[in-house]
């Protein structure tokens, strides 16, 4: 097994990464040698000009500006509320439970593309449509019943037992769960805080739907803009999306403390 | 009486959300499947159980879609947990250089997914990426070709692109379900003698399993229901051969505008999903009684 480790981590790290070096080829390519040079591993000639592009000349600052606000503050409320909901689901038996669950099971069935026009005019009515504010609605609500889940998942893997205790010794419920549930579920909230930062980064099709305005846009919709009728600026499109996993390798930094630590700072050990 | 109003009080922040941004226009969107909308005159005539008659009798995109459908999520399923699974024990051993390395790891997850179509296009594409080589270099091809262009191998294109990009999702959920097992369960395993193989199968795969049920649970759901790369990559051709479910309900609604044969379709899938998932989660409530 320990020799079998280092082959498979190696093998890993190639297929995750050999296509990304592939984008970030296309993103330091002169345009003139894209299909030329097509299949080369290292251009003959590089150029930044298409990371200047995106940079300086257009406005994907302030896309991924947006694109970060949505996704922190759609991670931060999707996590509260998933906390608390993957509570109720785990520790408490109660009449409608079922259908509850089934219902929120059914809400990751039904194909996205035919709820856009019902969730425009929803956005309409409460007024916040074209705006980020809007977009954190919708992807919080998307997101909530896997988050939902997956939380009672972490709940079900801890024991009551310990919980109990804590209650019999004084705690309110909530008490029990701040200071003994939750610090050893700290994995399970790191990967969903993980989870739905990245499902907000990376969605594109409610964001091209809901959003017109240039101020408001988020960077897969801004992305889009390198698509025209008539071609497409390949070079430019690379190096947005070579940029844009930069934020979400230091997002995943920093929560893999707590997906990786877990248990050392719970209360086991305390 | 506190006992039964409890809970709600705790789901009551997120069942408001989905209530009205999920719930609601869910609604509205099975509703299509009873009107035909009429581009022209842009109204809508209430028809019933009509255009429910037709993917029963005339419709063979369907049937062939709905074949594509099982291939593409059972294989796309398939790779993407077992490697997931091997990734999430390894990064749980740890290793020398860990902590650069999971990051980057994860990666892919984060990627749009429309960028992901394009970035394996270029990749399986003999004038832009070196697949075709490697694939002629392997034996599996006498000249390198682009995969995506032929209809018996069509479909391992998008699900290489799916297993690329699904892969940190089972390792992030499944790291995260190992590592809030106590370690005290095992050192007490282990003075009994039980370690190893013994030890996984006993007491980690137990103690997994509640994430594992829901993963495979979701991921299969999300996987069925997930079109863009197959739209980026292939737009469900050459001849069908990758037209899935989800393609062709985008097909029908944004391509033919046709939302009310859209809509059923989606209740189709649906209902296939539900049986997938009334199953699964028959299996989670058995394997409660063992844990």
């Amino acid at each position: 097994m320990k020799i079998l480790k280092y082959p498979f981590i190696i093998g890993f790290l190639t297929f995750t990464l050999f296509p990304v070096f592939w984008m970030f080829k296309i993103s330091i390519t002169p345009d003139r040698l894209l299909y030329s040079e097509g299949i080369v591993a290292w251009p003959s000639n590089i150029t930044w000009d298409h990371y200047y592009a995106v940079l300086v000349e257009g406005s994907f600052p302030d896309y991924f500006l947006n694109s970060f606000i949505v996704s922190i503050t759609t991670a931060a409320l999707v996590t509260i509320f998933a906390v608390l909901g993957g509570y109720a689901l785990s520790r408490f038996h109660f009449q409608g439970k079922v259908t509850l669950l089934i219902i929120l099971l059914l809400t990751q069935m039904f194909p996205i593309v035919m709820v856009i026009a019902p969730i425009y005019n929803v956005l309409t009515y409460i007024n916040l449509v074209d705006s980020i504010s809007g977009l954190i609605l919708v992807y919080t609500a998307f997101n909530l019943p896997f988050a939902c889940f997956l939380m009672q998942s972490f709940y079900d893997g801890t024991p009551m037992e310990l919980e109990e205790a804590a209650m019999i010794d004084g705690c309110t419920r909530l008490q029990a769960l701040e200071k003994v549930t939750l610090p050893l579920c700290l994995p399970g909230i790191g990967a969903t805080l993980g989870f739905v930062f990245t499902a907000a980064w990376s969605e594109l099709l409610f964001a091209l739907m809901f959003i017109s305005r240039q101020s408001q846009m988020t960077f897969p919709a801004g992305i889009m803009n390198f698509v025209t009728k008539f071609s497409v600026d390949w070079g430019q499109m690379a190096a947005a999306m070579i940029l844009a996993l930069i934020p979400v390798c230091l997002f995943f930094a920093y929560i893999q403390k707590f997906i990786v630590q877990g248990l050392t700072a719970g209360a086991l050990k305390g | 009486m506190i006992k039964s109003f409890e809970p709600w009080l705790y789901l009551a922040p997120m069942l408001l959300f989905i209530l009205l941004l999920v719930l609601v226009p869910l609604v509205t969107g099975i509703s299509y499947a009873f009107y035909n909308f009429d581009l022209i005159s842009g109204t809508r005539d209430f028809v019933g159980f009509d255009q429910f008659l037709r993917i029963l009798s005339e419709d063979e995109i369907f049937l062939t879609s709905l074949v594509n459908t099982l291939f593409w999520t059972s294989a796309s399923l398939f790779f993407q947990f077992t490697l997931g699974l091997a990734l999430a024990l390894l990064l749980h051993n740890g290793f020398r250089g860990i902590k650069f390395i999971q990051p980057v790891l994860f990666v892919p997850w984060a990627v749009p997914s429309f960028l992901i179509g394009l970035m394996w296009v270029w990749m399986f594409n003999p004038v832009t990426g070196p697949l075709p080589y490697l694939f002629e270099w392997l034996g599996f091809m006498d000249i390198p070709e682009n995969i995506l262009s032929d209809p018996d191998h069509a479909m391992w294109g998008p699900i290489t692109a799916n297993v690329w990009f699904g892969i940190p999702f089972f390792t992030i959920m499944l790291l995260a379900a190992l590592r809030s097992i106590p370690k005290e369960i095992f050192e007490a395993a282990s003075m009994d003698g039980i370690s190893g193989l013994k030890a996984f199968r006993h007491i980690t795969v137990p103690l997994i399993a509640p994430t594992i049920i829901i993963t495979l649970m979701m991921r299969a759901i999300w996987i069925a229901n997930f079109a863009e790369i197959i739209i980026v990559m292939t737009n469900g051709g050459p001849a069908n051969s990758t037209q899935i479910v989800a393609t062709y309900i985008y097909d029908t609604a944004y391509q033919k505008m046709d939302f009310g044969y859209a809509s059923v379709l989606s209740i189709a899938l649906l209902f296939m999903l539900m049986i997938y998932g009334f199953t699964l989660g028959h299996i989670r409530r058995k394997m409660k009684v063992y844990i």
